[in-house]
């Protein structure tokens, strides 16, 4: 084939493919919901999504990632109808409304084989700021400790910081990780190492037999349940973000994300549904 | 001298034993950790329960299609590149030493900060949002120096006296790029294009941003769709539960290589030899 | 019309179509391919520039080298451990992995039987395509575990050497093989006529001759090591130190930005992107320091 029928077949080719594309454009005629934000809600957004397709059809959902403050900012922008946000709004985020819809609890986990299986808030901000540093100065082996600690801007890290009333700076961390799941596989494969998790995320990961443990906070046993009943101290919730007042297609999706008909959803994550906890 | 010889194999031979050993080792990990999980089920349907059940179908055509997108654009661009810079510009011309730093730079420039590029360009500055087909210009954009480089090497390996014999025999140098010259780069210039596309495939920051997250079956390269790399980073960082389904994904994903990398080696074997018979 | 005109007019039309010929039309259509592939490259930079610009000033950019550690939040942004802590990791990589790109790409060509050979390719072609993510995956649960036995907490510079050196192997076998198969056959057969020993060729000869080749390959594995992102991330601890020792938890430059991208906002936002700014300039002063040390070496094309 000379060059000339090639250079042809490349533009017929083209060109097809443009009319496809412009076939595509005529579709915009069944209503779109974008959200945009958090990795950590993406899944269950997506399954909820489903949900409503299923039950409202000519309606898409379609969920991006992104991270929270992209989820802030698109909402905030108009790029995206609603934006996910794992964390309480701050105060410069006022202006704009938030909807929870899940409550995601955070707690310490240590290797299975640790024998200790208590610690106070003292000792925790002690071996997070280095003035600890065996296992042995609280009861346990002669092993140096695996600080494990979120990077900077993840809510969780936020919230860690927070309630124990710390700057990132004061932390001596030995190792940095980015999501939850790299969390758990440092301290699984790590045997003197201490780290803080989504509490969902490591009552599931425990229950598949991976090694680690959870480990109580001010006496209250971490588990989706203590969350569930509000007695944990530690949790955050997960957040529907809105520019305005939603109405019309965006409070139906709103409401029904919120509502009854997807708290199998939410649990399916191991995250806590909203009607079923009593705020602290 | 002998003994100099044996050493060298010995150590040649090592070496890349070294190297297999790590890839079985690797491999084997895969397997044993996604073999249960792969059926017939798993690629022919949609994920259900964010994934971890149901299968991944969708996600296997959207990632045909946004390759099939990259490799439409770039191949073009970047062989055409590669001719111009190899055949048609002067050596010690300026403009080839730029472009060449510039290639080279481009290289390194880290996944995410392309899929950011991809996202401020394609997907709100042309208004293509989060789509097939952002998503394959952005990996065009990233296959680009690749394949710009390789397939110059390749053109410019081709021995000089071949080219003075066809100006000898009077033909134009397009014909002869035709027929001779490419021709004989083409397996160097498969080999950057396969290289570029197990980049490309392997990708997951750049298309995260670009062709998104969406896990429905695509109906149109304008639709959000959700490439296999993608797929086994969201199964392994941020669904629970989801590391069987992200192991079997990634051997799917290599399996696609795999038949990519045969496919086109049998392609430049033929259309090399349908050249050679024709001369 | 005159007949002089219409001379005229032929003559120009002549002119013209000699002009037009078909290597003036191959020669203008390629020139607008590669200007276009050049402008949208451009671009990128563009891009990269135009989200650093915040802090490319004289307030912000001291505060890169001269803070006291990397905690955007409270504004200090010293830049340097990650610096070297790329630098370590890339440099660490390709020494592990160029002698062993080498050899895979020697043996395949050289030394192995026709069958032997096609798997080899495969497997190094499979090796190029696996994600970094699931590189990132088994070196976080299996590589990683193993180094902390030795030296805790495992996730470390040798951690991300190792997994690096993996994923920019088949680029060096790749592009080498590539360039030592272009060359003629003539060279084998006058190494062979001069009786010279396998081991000789291959070192003396033929690696010599696609020395332009390797090198591009070389390159190219350098600047995909100092632009890796996902596995290095899962396996080098990401603390924000200059690495002493090889089991030292480190953060290289892209990593940073991963990790901080999606939660950063103004000042912070910019400094990732001149991060990434910091990070080209690495590579192109790599580059141009491996160009200028075998500047005045010939590897020109191999005559016959």
């Amino acid at each position: 084939m000379d060059l000339r029928q090639l250079f042809n077949n490349y533009l017929t080719l083209l060109f097809v493919g443009a009319t496809f594309l412009s076939a595509s454009l005529a579709n915009a005629g069944e209503q779109r919901l974008v959200l945009t934000g958090s990795s950590t809600i993406a899944p269950v957004a997506l399954e909820i999504g489903k949900r409503f397709e299923e039950q409202n059809p000519g309606v898409r959902v379609d969920v991006q990632t992104g991270g929270s403050s992209r989820g802030i900012a698109d909402a905030r922008s108009g790029m995206a109808d609603i934006g996910m946000a794992s964390r309480e709004l701050a105060a410069s985020e006022q202006d704009l409304h938030a909807f929870p819809i899940a409550l995601d609890g955070i707690a310490l986990i240590v290797h299975s084989s640790n024998p200790i299986s208590i610690l106070s808030n003292q000792q925790i901000i002690d071996i997070y700021t280095g003035k600890i540093t065996h296992w042995k100065q609280v009861g346990g082996a002669d092993k140096s400790i695996t600080v494990v600690n979120k990077a900077e801007g993840r809510s969780t890290l936020e919230l860690f910081l927070g309630y124990f009333k710390l700057t990132n700076s004061q932390i001596k961390a030995s190792v940095v990780i980015g999501d939850n799941q790299q969390g758990i596989k440092t301290v699984a494969g790590n045997p003197f190492s201490i780290g803080y998790v989504s509490i969902g995320t490591a009552e599931y990961e425990a229950s598949a037999g991976i090694p680690i443990k959870l480990l109580p906070m001010n006496s209250v046993i971490a588990s989706v349940a203590t969350v569930q009943q509000g007695e944990f101290p530690l949790s955050r919730p997960l957040n529907l973000v809105t520019r305005e007042a939603p109405s019309g297609l965006l409070k139906q999706f709103i409401d029904f994300a919120r509502s009854d008909a997807v708290s199998d959803l939410i649990l399916d994550q191991y995250f806590v549904p909203l009607q079923a906890a009593k705020k602290p | 001298m002998r003994k100099l010889n044996h050493l060298f194999t010995i150590a040649i031979s090592l070496a890349t034993f070294l190297v297999v050993s790590a890839f079985i080792w690797l491999l084997w990990d895969l397997v044993a950790q996604g073999l249960d999980k792969l059926s017939w089920e798993f690629l022919s349907q949609a994920p259900k329960r964010s994934g971890r059940e149901g299968g991944i179908w969708p996600m296997i055509v959207s990632t045909l299609w946004i390759l099939i997108v990259a490799i439409a654009v770039v191949v073009p661009l970047g062989l055409g590149c590669a001719i111009w810079l190899a055949e048609f510009s002067r050596r010690d011309h300026h403009w080839q030493r730029h472009l060449g730093v510039v290639l080279d730079v481009l290289a390194g420039v880290p996944s995410i900060v392309f899929g950011l590029f991809g996202y401020a360009f394609f997907c709100v500055y042309l208004n293509l949002g989060f789509s097939i087909l952002s998503g394959g210009l952005t990996l065009a954009c990233m296959m680009l120096p690749i394949l710009i480089r390789t397939a110059e090497m390749g053109i410019a390996a081709v021995p000089n006296e071949w080219r003075q014999a066809g100006a000898a025999l009077g033909i134009s140098r397009t014909t002869l790029l035709r027929k001779v010259i490419l021709p004989y780069a083409a397996s160097a210039i498969t080999a950057g294009l396969l290289l570029a596309i197990g980049r490309a495939t392997a990708e997951t920051a750049a298309l995260i941003f670009t062709s998104g997250y969406v896990d429905r079956m695509p109906g149109s390269v304008n639709d959000s769709g959700r490439a296999l790399a993608v797929h086994v980073y969201d199964l392994s960082m941020n669904v629970l539960g989801g590391d069987q389904a992200a192991y079997a994904t990634a051997l799917v994903l290599i399996s696609l290589i795999i038949a990519i990398n045969l496919g086109a080696n049998l392609l430049s074997e033929y259309w090399v030899e349908r050249r050679v018979q024709r001369l | 019309m005159t007949s002089s005109t219409t001379n005229k007019i032929s003559i120009t039309l002549a002119v013209w179509s000699k002009n037009l010929s078909r290597d003036g039309i191959t020669k203008m259509v390629l020139g607008l391919i590669a200007s276009v592939a050049v402008l949208l490259l451009a671009s990128i930079l563009f891009f990269l520039l135009l989200q650093s610009w915040p802090v490319l000033n004289t307030t912000y950019l001291p505060l890169f080298f001269s803070s006291d550690g990397w905690h955007p939040l409270e504004r200090k942004f010293g830049l340097l451990p990650m610096l070297w802590a790329t630098l370590a990791v890339g440099l660490g990589a390709l020494v592990i992995a160029l002698p062993l790109g080498l050899a895979t790409a020697i043996f395949s060509l050289y030394m192995a039987p026709a069958p032997l050979a096609r798997s080899l390719n495969l497997i190094v072609a499979i090796l190029a395509g696996i994600p970094s993510v699931v590189y990132g995956l088994w070196g976080l649960t299996v590589i990683v575990p193993i180094i902390n036995q030795w030296q805790a907490p495992g996730a470390s510079l040798l951690a991300a050497m190792l997994i690096l050196a993996l994923m920019i192997l088949p680029t060096i076998a790749i592009t080498t093989r590539s360039a030592l198969s272009a060359l003629p056959i003539s060279l084998q057969q006058a190494a062979a006529s001069l009786a010279l020993s396998r081991a000789t060729t291959i070192t003396q000869v033929l690696l010599p001759a696609a020395k332009t080749g390797i090198r591009q390959g070389v390159l190219l594995a350098l600047a995909r090591a100092l632009g890796e992102t996902m596995a290095v991330l899962m396996v080098a601890g990401n603390v924000v130190q200059t690495p002493q020792s090889l089991f030292d938890p480190v953060r290289v430059l892209t990593a940073n930005i991963a990790l901080e991208m999606a939660y950063a906002t103004n000042h912070h936002r910019a400094a990732l992107f001149a991060s990434g700014l910091l990070l080209m300039v690495l590579v192109s002063i790599t580059l141009w320091l491996a160009i200028e040390r075998t500047k005045n070496t010939t590897s020109a094309r191999p005559h016959a």
